[in-house]
C-alpha cells in the first residue's frame, strides 16, 4: 500500500496542538511509518512553494490547527484545502474558534489601541502602527491583514472532520489516526477522536439532585473530592461539552472549561449551559433567581471560552 | 504560571509551602519537557544532522536515524515522562488548570509521590545523557564550535534572567537580574516594578514589539552598553546569574564557560549547549522536589480573602522572562492586561541576529544555495521555533528572503523559504 | 422626518399558546391597536423558549425579541414560566456583554385575558426599540467578519 501523504499545519494557535502530536509519543514512529509527512513547519524545514507546487488532493489528510485571524492564515486554510483530500479541523482553535476567538470581544482597532497605545510598558508616542506594507530602503515589507474578527476554519473553509480539544487528548488523536490509516473514517462532517455523550457521563463525580443556591468560583472553594462540582456550586460546563477528554479536568479538582465544544445536536454551547445552570437555580421568585445569577460574574467568558466564533452571534458588537 | 503568580497578586495572596513547591515542581517538568522538544527536535536536527543536510533529512526523524532508535526512544520516554507529571498535577500536560490564586487544585499522593520520583531520578539520568551527546557530536567536532563562536552568530547585549537570593538561575520566582556585555550586574529589580526597566518599542514592519531596557533607552538595532537591547532565554539566564543551584547543572555550567572563553558568552549558538544544562539543572530540581518532606502535604492552597486589585506575575519561561500584568475589578474580573513573552523580550536581538548572520555566511560571490539559508535561519531558532507564541496573533512558519545587494545598491540575488 | 424615526423594528414575539397568544388574538379581535413590528410565534409554553431562539432571532436580524408567559402559578405545565424565569437574567446578563442592550429583549407575564397589558408591552417595546436603532446583527455585526483591515 502507498504511504499517506499528511501535511499538519497552524494558523492563529498557541503550539499545544504541536505538543498534543508530540504526546503520541513513541507512536510517532509509528506514524512516520505509515505516513509521509510532507508539511509541519514547527517540526520541518519546508518551503510555501513546495505547497503551491502540488497538484490538487495531492495530500491525504491535513491536521489543521489554530484559528482564522490574518489573512495568511486565510490565504494557507484555502491553500491546503485545495491541495488535499481530507481537511481535519484539529484542536478547539480550528473547530470554534477557541482561546483566540475570545478576541472577537472586540474588533481590529480595539486590539491595536490596546497594544501599541495603552499598554503601559509601550512607548510609542508617535502613535505608530503596524502597517500591511511598509516602504525601507531596500524594498517594501509586507504584513498580513489582521482581521475585525476571529474565524473558525469551517467558516473559512469546507471541513471535513472535526477533532476538538484544548489541545486534544493524545489517546484521540492516536485512535484518529488509526482510523485514518485504516481508511476507516466516518462520514465527512462528523466530529472524530470524541466520545457520543457528555462530559458528565465520563465523570467519576458522584450526582444527586442538582439544586444550587449560590455559585462559588473556584479560588472561593476548597470543593469535596466525591461529589460533582456543579452541585458544589461550581460552574462546571460538563453537562453543555461533548466528552471525549476522560474529565481530565475534573480529576485535577477543577470545573469542566467546555474545550470539547458542545454536545452534538447543540448549535451553540452558551446557550446550552445558560439553560443548564438556569435549570438548577433554586429560587422561584425574581429577586431570588437575581441574587443567585449575580454569582455568575462572566457567562460570556465562562460559557465561550472555547467557542465565541462558533457561537450564533460569532463576535461582540462594538 | 506566571499567570498563576500574578493573580497570587492580584488577591493579595501567598500559597502554602506544598502550593508552592508543588508549582515548582510541576514548573520543573515543564522545563524538562520543553527543553527536550527544543533541543531534539528543533535544535538537534541543525547540529546532529548537519546544518547543511537536505530539508527532508534535518528533523526530528532524522535525528533519530542519526543517534539510532536507542538513544531516540530515550528522547522520547523522558520528555513523555516529564508530561505525564504535569498531567498529573494539572489534569492535562498542556494547559493544566492547577493553578488558582492562592496555591494549586490539587495535593499530591504519596502514591503519585513515588511515580514523580522515579520518573524525575531517570531525567537526570537523561539530562547527563543529554549533556554527553552534545561533548561528543557537536563539542567533539571543531567546525561546530567554530561556528558557534564565530563572529556571525554573536552580539554583545544585556542579559536578563530571573535569580534567587544568592543570584542563581531560578525559573519560578526571584529577582530580575540585569547584566552589561561585561557581565556586570547593571540591575536587579522586583518583577512588580518591571515598568521602571522595561519599554516596549512599535515598529511599523512588525505585530511583535520591542521590548528594551528603558534605563539605557532604544538606540535602534544595534548591541553595544549604549543600546537597550537585551537577551533572554538559557544564555541570558546562565549570563545574568551567578551560577546553578543544583550539583550536575553547576558542573557542566562551569564547563560551558570555560570552554566558550568566559563570562558572558555573547554567541547565539551556544544558547542550545546553556539549554542543556538547564535540563539537568530541571531535572535536578524535580528530582530534589519529588523526595521533599513537605511535598505530599494535603494543604496547598490558601484561599484568598483580600479585595483583589492589580498585580504582576514574573516566572522564566523555557524561551525567556515572562511578565503577566492584570488589573482587576472588585470581582476579580480582569479589565486590563498587559503581557511581555519570553521571545518578545529578544525580538530585537533576533533581527539583529538573522542580518548579522546573512552578512557574516554571504561575501561578494556567495551562492546561496540552501544550507546558507538554513544557516541564517539557525540564527533565528536557537531563540524560538516560531514566532506565533510571541505574537499569539501570526502562523508560526518562518517566511524569509534574502535580497543580496552589491555595494552599488544593485540587488544580485533574492533566495526565500516559506514564502509565496 | 429624521432617519431614527422612519426605522421600523422588526421585533420577534415568542408568546405561550394558552396565554399571551391568545391575549394578543383578542386585542385583534377587539380591535385594540398595537404596532404592527412584533412577529409573532406561537410556542408551547415559555419554558420552551430556548435561549439558543433568541440568539438565533437576533443572529437572523431581530431588532429586539419579546418573550411572553403565563404568569407565575399559571403555567399549563406548572414550572414552565419558572423555568424561562430563571433563565431571562443570565442570558440578560450574557447578551449585554455581547454588546446588547437589554430593553431589546423583554420577558413578560401576560394572561389571555390581559389584551390590554398586551398591546402596551408592543407598543412601548417598539418604541424603545425604535429609539434604539437598528441592531441588523446580520448585517451589520458579521459585516465584520468579512471585512479587511
Ligand atoms: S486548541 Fe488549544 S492547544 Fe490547540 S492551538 Fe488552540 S489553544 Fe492551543
Ligand atoms: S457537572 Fe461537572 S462535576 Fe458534575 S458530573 Fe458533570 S462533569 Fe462531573
Ligand atoms: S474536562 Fe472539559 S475543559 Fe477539561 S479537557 Fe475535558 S472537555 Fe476540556
Ligand atoms: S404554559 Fe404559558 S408559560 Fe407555560
Amino acid at each position: 500500500m502507498a504511504k499517506l501523504k499528511l501535511a499538519l499545519y497552524w494558523a492563529a494557535t498557541c503550539g499545544g496542538c504541536e505538543v498534543a502530536v508530540l504526546d503520541l509519543n513513541e507512536k510517532i514512529l509509528d506514524v512516520a511509518a505509515a505516513a509521509d509527512i510532507y508539511l509541519w513547519p514547527v517540526a520541518m524545514d519546508y518551503k510555501y512553494k513546495d505547497a503551491e507546487a502540488w497538484p490538487d488532493k495531492f495530500i491525504d489528510v491535513c491536521l489543521f490547527n489554530g484559528a482564522i485571524r490574518n489573512s495568511e492564515g486565510e490565504h494557507l486554510a484555502k491553500l491546503l484545502r485545495a491541495k488535499s483530500k481530507v481537511m481535519v479541523a484539529f484542536g478547539s482553535c480550528a473547530c470554534f474558534g477557541g482561546i483566540p476567538g475570545l478576541a472577537n470581544v472586540a474588533d481590529r482597532e480595539g486590539v491595536f489601541a490596546r497594544v501599541y497605545g495603552e499598554t503601559p510598558s509601550t512607548d510609542n508616542r508617535d502613535g505608530t502602527r503596524p502597517q500591511t506594507s511598509f516602504a525601507v530602503p531596500e524594498g517594501e515589507l509586507t504584513l498580513p491583514h489582521f482581521y475585525d474578527t476571529v474565524k473558525t476554519l469551517g467558516q473559512t473553509v469546507p471541513v471535513d472532520y472535526f477533532l476538538p480539544g484544548c489541545p486534544p487528548a493524545a489517546k484521540q488523536i492516536w485512535a484518529v489516526v488509526q482510523a485514518i490509516v485504516a481508511g476507516q473514517l466516518p462520514p465527512p462532517g462528523s466530529f472524530v477522536g470524541v466520545a457520543e455523550k457528555s462530559v458528565c457521563e465520563e465523570c467519576p463525580r458522584v450526582k444527586e439532585e442538582k439544586k444550587v443556591t449560590a455559585f462559588l468560583r473556584p479560588h472561593q472553594v476548597i470543593p469535596q473530592p466525591e461529589k460533582c462540582l456543579l452541585e458544589q456550586g461550581l460552574v462546571c460546563c460538563g453537562p453543555a461539552t461533548r466528552g471525549g477528554c476522560g474529565a481530565q479536568c475534573i480529576n485535577a479538582n477543577m470545573p469542566c472549561r467546555g474545550c470539547y465544544g458542545p454536545t452534538e445536536r447543540v448549535t451553540d454551547q452558551g446557550a446550552k449551559m445558560l439553560s443548564a445552570i438556569a435549570s438548577i437555580i433554586d429560587a422561584s421568585d425574581e429577586a431570588g433567581v437575581k441574587k443567585v445569577v449575580d454569582q455568575i460574574v462572566d457567562p460570556l467568558g465562562t460559557f465561550y471560552r472555547f467557542g465565541l466564533p462558533n457561537s450564533l452571534l460569532t463576535r461582540v458588537r462594538v | 504560571m506566571a499567570s498563576c503568580k500574578a493573580t497570587d497578586a492580584v488577591y493579595h495572596v501567598e500559597p502554602p509551602p506544598a502550593g508552592r513547591k508543588l508549582r515548582e515542581l510541576f514548573y520543573s517538568a515543564h522545563y524538562v519537557h520543553s527543553h527536550i522538544a527544543h533541543f531534539y527536535a528543533l535544535a538537534a536536527p541543525d547540529f546532529v544532522v548537519g546544518p547543511e543536510a537536505p530539508p527532508a533529512e534535518r528533523n526530528i526523524l532524522g535525528v533519530v536515524a542519526k543517534v539510532g532508535l536507542e538513544i531516540g526512544g530515550q528522547v522520547i520516554k523522558h520528555r513523555a515522562y516529564a508530561q505525564e507529571i504535569q498531567a498529573t498535577l494539572g489534569g492535562k500536560a498542556t494547559h493544566p488548570v492547577c493553578g488558582l490564586p492562592g496555591g494549586m487544585s490539587k495535593a499530591l499522593t504519596e502514591e503519585e509521590r513515588v511515580n514523580v520520583e522515579a520518573k524525575a531520578k531517570s531525567c537526570v539520568e537523561f539530562g547527563k545523557l543529554s549533556a554527553k551527546i552534545f561533548n561528543d557530536v557537536v563539542l567533539a567536532n571543531k567546525a561546530y564550535v567554530d561556528l558557534i563562536l564565530s563572529d556571525a552568530y554573536t552580539h554583545k547585549t544585556y542579559y536578563m534572567g530571573l535569580v534567587d537570593a544568592s543570584n542563581k538561575v531560578n525559573f519560578y520566582d526571584g529577582a530580575i537580574r540585569v547584566v552589561d556585555q561585561g557581565g556586570r550586574e547593571f540591575g536587579r529589580f522586583a518583577p512588580a516594578d518591571y515598568l521602571e526597566h522595561v519599554g516596549e518599542r512599535v515598529e511599523p514592519w512588525s505585530y511583535l514589539k520591542f521590548p528594551y531596557l528603558r534605563k539605557v533607552g532604544w538606540k535602534g538595532f544595534v548591541d553595544g552598553p549604549d543600546s537597550g537591547v537585551y537577551r533572554v532565554g538559557p544564555l541570558g539566564r546562565l549570563n545574568a546569574s551567578e551560577g546553578m543551584a543544583t550539583p550536575l547543572a553547576q558542573e557542566e555550567y562551569e564547563r560551558f564557560y570555560a570552554t566558550l572563553g568566559g563570562k558572558p558568552v555573547h554567541n547565539t549558538l551556544a544558547t542550545h549547549w546553556a539549554r542543556l544544562v538547564e535540563l539537568l539543572n530541571a531535572a535536578e530540581r524535580l528530582y530534589e522536589l519529588s523526595r521533599d518532606d513537605e511535598i505530599t502535604e494535603p494543604k496547598v492552597r490558601t484561599i484568598p480573602t483580600a479585595r483583589p486589585t492589580e498585580g504582576v506575575g514574573v516566572v522564566e519561561a523555557p524561551r525567556g522572562t515572562l511578565f503577566h500584568h492584570y488589573q482587576t475589578d472588585e470581582k476579580g474580573l480582569v479589565r486590563k492586561v498587559n503581557l511581555i513573552v519570553a521571545t518578545g523580550n529578544n525580538h530585537a536581538a533576533i533581527c539583529m541576529s538573522v542580518k548579522k548572520a546573512a552578512q557574516g555566511l554571504i561575501k561578494a560571490g556567495t551562492k546561496i544555495t540552501q544550507g546558507i539559508l538554513n544557516k541564517v535561519e539557525m540564527a533565528f531558532r536557537a531563540y524560538d521555533p516560531c514566532f506565533a507564541c510571541a505574537t499569539h496573533s501570526l502562523p508560526g512558519e518562518m517566511p524569509l528572503e534574502l535580497l543580496v545587494y552589491d555595494a552599488g545598491g544593485q540587488l544580485v540575488q533574492r533566495a526565500t523559504q516559506n514564502m509565496d | 422626518m429624521s432617519g431614527e424615526n422612519s426605522f421600523e423594528p422588526r421585533i420577534i414575539g415568542f408568546l405561550c399558546r394558552w396565554c399571551s397568544y391568545q391575549g394578543a388574538d383578542l386585542a385583534g379581535t377587539s380591535r385594540r391597536h398595537y404596532p404592527s413590528n412584533m412577529v409573532p410565534v406561537r410556542v408551547m409554553c415559555s419554558g420552551r423558549v430556548d435561549p439558543t431562539f433568541v440568539l438565533k432571532a437576533i443572529a437572523d436580524g431581530a431588532d429586539g425579541v419579546l418573550i411572553c408567559g403565563c404568569h407565575p402559578g399559571d403555567c399549563h405545565y406548572q414550572s414552565g414560566n419558572f423555568n424561562a424565569m430563571r433563565r431571562y437574567p443570565l442570558l440578560m446578563k450574557a447578551l449585554e456583554q455581547f454588546g446588547i442592550e437589554k430593553e431589546r429583549v423583554r420577558l413578560e407575564w401576560i394572561s389571555a385575558s390581559e389584551s390590554e397589558k398586551f398591546a402596551l408591552v408592543v407598543k412601548e417595546m417598539t418604541e424603545t426599540v425604535r429609539r434604539l436603532g437598528p441592531l441588523e446583527w446580520n448585517r451589520r455585526v458579521f459585516q465584520k467578519g468579512q471585512r479587511k483591515t
